[in-house]
Formats: C-alpha cells, structure tokens, sequence
C-alpha cells in the first residue's frame, strides 16, 4: 500500500500552521481555553521550569500516518542543521536540565542522532527516544536496540492498538507485522524486562475521533494480549489525545467532525489535568531552532511569548523558565478527561 | 426538513438533561442513579458500556447507540468487541421471539387432534 501523502506533497489548504489556527479559530466551541483556565486561576498560565528539552529534529519519517500532528513522512526534507545539534546541546552542558526527549518525525534517521545521545548521556541526562518501531526494521537501522540499550536511552514507543486491523488503519498497512517484531527485539535486548534498568514506554492515541481510556485499565488489557499473543513486556503506557492538528484536523475536516470533535474535548475539560499540563515543564525546539512551549505549538507556528529567546542559539533560562505559555483551542486536546502529555495521562 | 419534523434528531442528545425542568428533583435523582450505575464496581466500566451498547441495540434507540458507541470506545473496546455485544442483543431478541413458538405449539396441540 502506498503511504499516505503529506499535507505538504498535497500543497494542501492546511498545510500552514496559520491556516489549522485560522480554521480551529473558527469554529464555536463554547468557552476560550484561556477562560477555562481562568475559571480555576490558572490564567495566565506560566511554565514552572524546564525540566524537559525536548528536541524535535525534523520532519523526516518512514511513516506516514493518518493522525500525524508533524505532517512528518519519507519526503519531508526538513532536518536539524548540525549547528542548532550542538546548541542544544551546549543548553544541556551550560544547565540543569535533566530530561532531552528527542521527537521528529522518526529521530533516528537524523544523521547526529546518535551524536545527540551519546553526548547527552555522556552529560548524565536522562535521555528519551520517541520511536516508531518500524524504524528499526529498516536494513540500515538495525543498530538501534543495542545502540539504545547500551547509553539506557529511554524507549517510548508508538502503537495505537495491540491488534493489527486498528493499528494498520491508523499507521499503514504492514505497521503493526513490523511494530511486534520491533518491539520482540527490544525485549530481546533487555528493553521492559522487569530488573533490567532499560525503560519501553507504549503510547496509544485512539484510532479515530474520540479519546483515549482509562490509562491504568488500558495498560492491564495491553499487558495482558501483547504477553499473551506476542511475548512482548512493557513497563507502562501512555494514552495520548489526537489533537486537532495537522492531519488529524484534516481527517476531521474531511468527515464534517471537526466541532463535534473539539466540543467533546472542551466538554471533558479537567482543570486537575490542566494544573499538570506538560508546556509548564517542558520547552520545545523545532529542527531550525525555534523554541515553542510544545511540539504541537510549534507544529502551529506558534512559537513561545515574544518577549523571550525565540531560538536555542538565544538561550536563556530565567528568561524562559517562568515564561508565560502561549494557548489556543487546541489546548483542550491535553486538558480533556485524564489529562494528555507526552508522558500520557495527567490526572486520574 | 424542519428538524421537528424529524422524530429522532441527533442533536436533541445534548439536550437530554432539559428533562429536568419538568421535574428538577426527579431528573436530579435519576441522574445520581444513572452515575452510580455506571461507575466501576462487580463490573468494570469497559464491561458495563458493552453492556449498555448492546441493551441500546435492543431497545433501539438511536441516541444510546451513538453515545454508547464513543463510550465503549473511549473505554478501551475495539470494533470486534462492540460487534460481538450487538449480537448478543440480537440473539436474545431473535431468540426471545422464537421461544415464544413454545406458546405457539402449546396452543397447536390444545386444538388439534
């Protein structure tokens, strides 16, 4: 099966960052989340620090899924230059910031990938690898889980569903064959295995519009079926909210569900998930050294406040440590039910 | 088409608790009864949103079956799941009705011969 074009091949209407706000703005969903935030004296919303650089280094993947907030697939050009690489990774020697957790599009196929790691981990810092799988399938990739558990990089892992027709429909055909055999390898190294030290993390999005379960139920069934079916282990799993985005906003648009689809998530709004949301720890750097106070922002173009560093190469901690987190509608994606992050659900 | 003219209106969903202004202590009550249902307990929740998908296929009604329908899966169940209970209700139904040929025999041989 062919991958799926991006929005950018297609010269799409909502290719722009602009136009998905331009579009999201545009549809009443109630209340602005500003107003959400202000009804539990949350706003304006601050970051509490950086306690996460998380490094984004481009929009190169294997992949091309249905509900990618990146537009990331195989003929996305755009990659960290290796001057930004090495500011990112002169803000990690220069300060205490524990965690990179390091996103694209598919990091891997980043030529300083390894780089990165090594120099990181070498710096003491906890490191995060957010994976495919099927990366590590390909030929010139098959490094990887030993490469990854011999620095302890942290694994987390993509897999929308533990059964293939769900995960096929959202990521490819063929995906889901890949993703097991990916993940058998991991395990094989010592990856989720209980008294190793080496950490895979699974993060499930739903296939579809409506959001995730129960994160600790969900975790129970996966661990259950993936042991049962597959002998895979895991150590934990992340429910992660479709935000409307990108391609997930197109798949949306394309089916008429785009204001049912943000009236569900500003009707599940949670103000225990909203107190935890993950731009208050975390500072996002795009591949040519933006920084935004997530990786959905910066997907947006919204790039954070103007009145601080706009790029890595102008990093400044207490500039950007309290800055004042940049919202749209959006937002409601991580603030719905349980809370979503990078690190799965925010509340319970 | 005037949406009243429409006996069923996806909508009209959203507006299930106007039901209160008629009888607010009534629709208060049913409400505390209808979380109470639901919340996790002898049953998980994921177990009783199949079960509430399939009673809404039995009773057919079309608002339960979309809310049940993103409930289940907002709790995990997978469109195989969500199929397998809709056939539960379908067998109960088509078998309540057969059963009834029982009735039907008992009547036959009280006037036959």
């Amino acid at each position: 099966m062919p991958l799926l074009p991006t929005l950018a091949q297609q010269r799409h209407p909502l290719a722009p960052g602009a136009a998905q706000r331009a579009r999201l703005a545009e549809v009443p969903v109630g209340r602005r989340f500003e107003e959400a935030l202000a009804g539990h004296g949350l706003w304006p919303l601050h970051a509490t620090g950086i306690g996460v650089l998380q490094v984004n280094l481009g929009k190169r993947c294997n992949q091309a899924c249905h509900h990618c907030h990146v537009d990331a697939g195989p003929a996305r050009t755009e990659v960290m230059a290796p001057d930004t690489v090495d500011a990112c990774l002169r803000v990690l020697a220069e300060h205490a910031i524990p965690v990179l957790d390091i996103t694209g599009g598919a990091p891997e196929l980043h030529p300083d990938f390894r780089r990165l790691v090594t120099t990181a981990r070498g710096l003491g810092r906890r490191v995060i690898d957010r994976c495919n799988l099927t990366i590590t399938q390909l030929p010139n990739y098959r490094y990887l889980p030993a490469f990854l558990a011999e620095h302890g990089v942290e694994v987390v892992a993509s897999l929308p569903y533990y059964q293939a027709r769900e995960t096929d429909r959202q990521r490819g055909e063929g995906v889901f064959a890949d993703s097991i055999a990916a993940l058998q390898d991991l395990n094989a190294v010592g990856y989720g295995q209980p008294g190793s030290g080496l950490i895979l993390n699974l993060v499930t999005n739903p296939v579809g519009a409506f959001l995730p379960p129960e994160q600790g139920a969900a975790e129970a069934e996966w661990k259950a079926r993936l042991r049962e079916e597959h002998g895979i282990v895991f150590t934990q799993l992340f429910t992660i909210t479709n935000m409307p985005i990108s391609r997930f906003l197109e798949h949306l648009e394309a089916r008429g569900q785009t204001a049912a689809y943000l009236d569900r998530l500003v009707r599940a709004y949670n103000p225990a998930a909203a107190a935890s949301v993950m731009c208050r720890d975390t500072l996002s750097v795009a591949w040519d050294g933006t920084l935004f106070d997530c990786d959905f922002n910066q997907m947006l173009d919204l790039p954070v406040d103007p009145t601080r560093p706009q790029t890595i190469h102008a990093f400044e901690a207490a500039a950007l440590a309290g800055r004042p987190i940049v919202v749209g509608p959006h937002c409601f994606g991580c603030t719905a039910g349980a809370g979503s992050s990078c690190g799965g659900a925010l509340a319970s | 088409m005037p949406d009243h003219e429409h006996y069923y209106h996806a909508p009209d969903l959203a507006r299930f608790a106007e039901l209160g202004k008629g009888s607010p202590e009534l629709w208060e009550k049913f409400s505390a009864w209808y979380g109470a249902v639901f919340a996790p307990g002898a049953l998980s929740a994921r177990e009783k949103a199949l079960i509430a998908l399939a009673v809404a296929h039995a009773v057919q009604c079309p608002y339960c079956i979309d809310a049940y329908s993103t409930d289940c899966l907002e709790k995990g169940s997978n469109e195989a799941q969500m199929t397998e209970a809709v056939h539960v209700a379908a067998a109960i139904r088509g078998g309540a009705s057969l059963v009834h040929g029982v009735q039907m025999r008992n009547h036959l041989e009280r006037l036959g011969m």
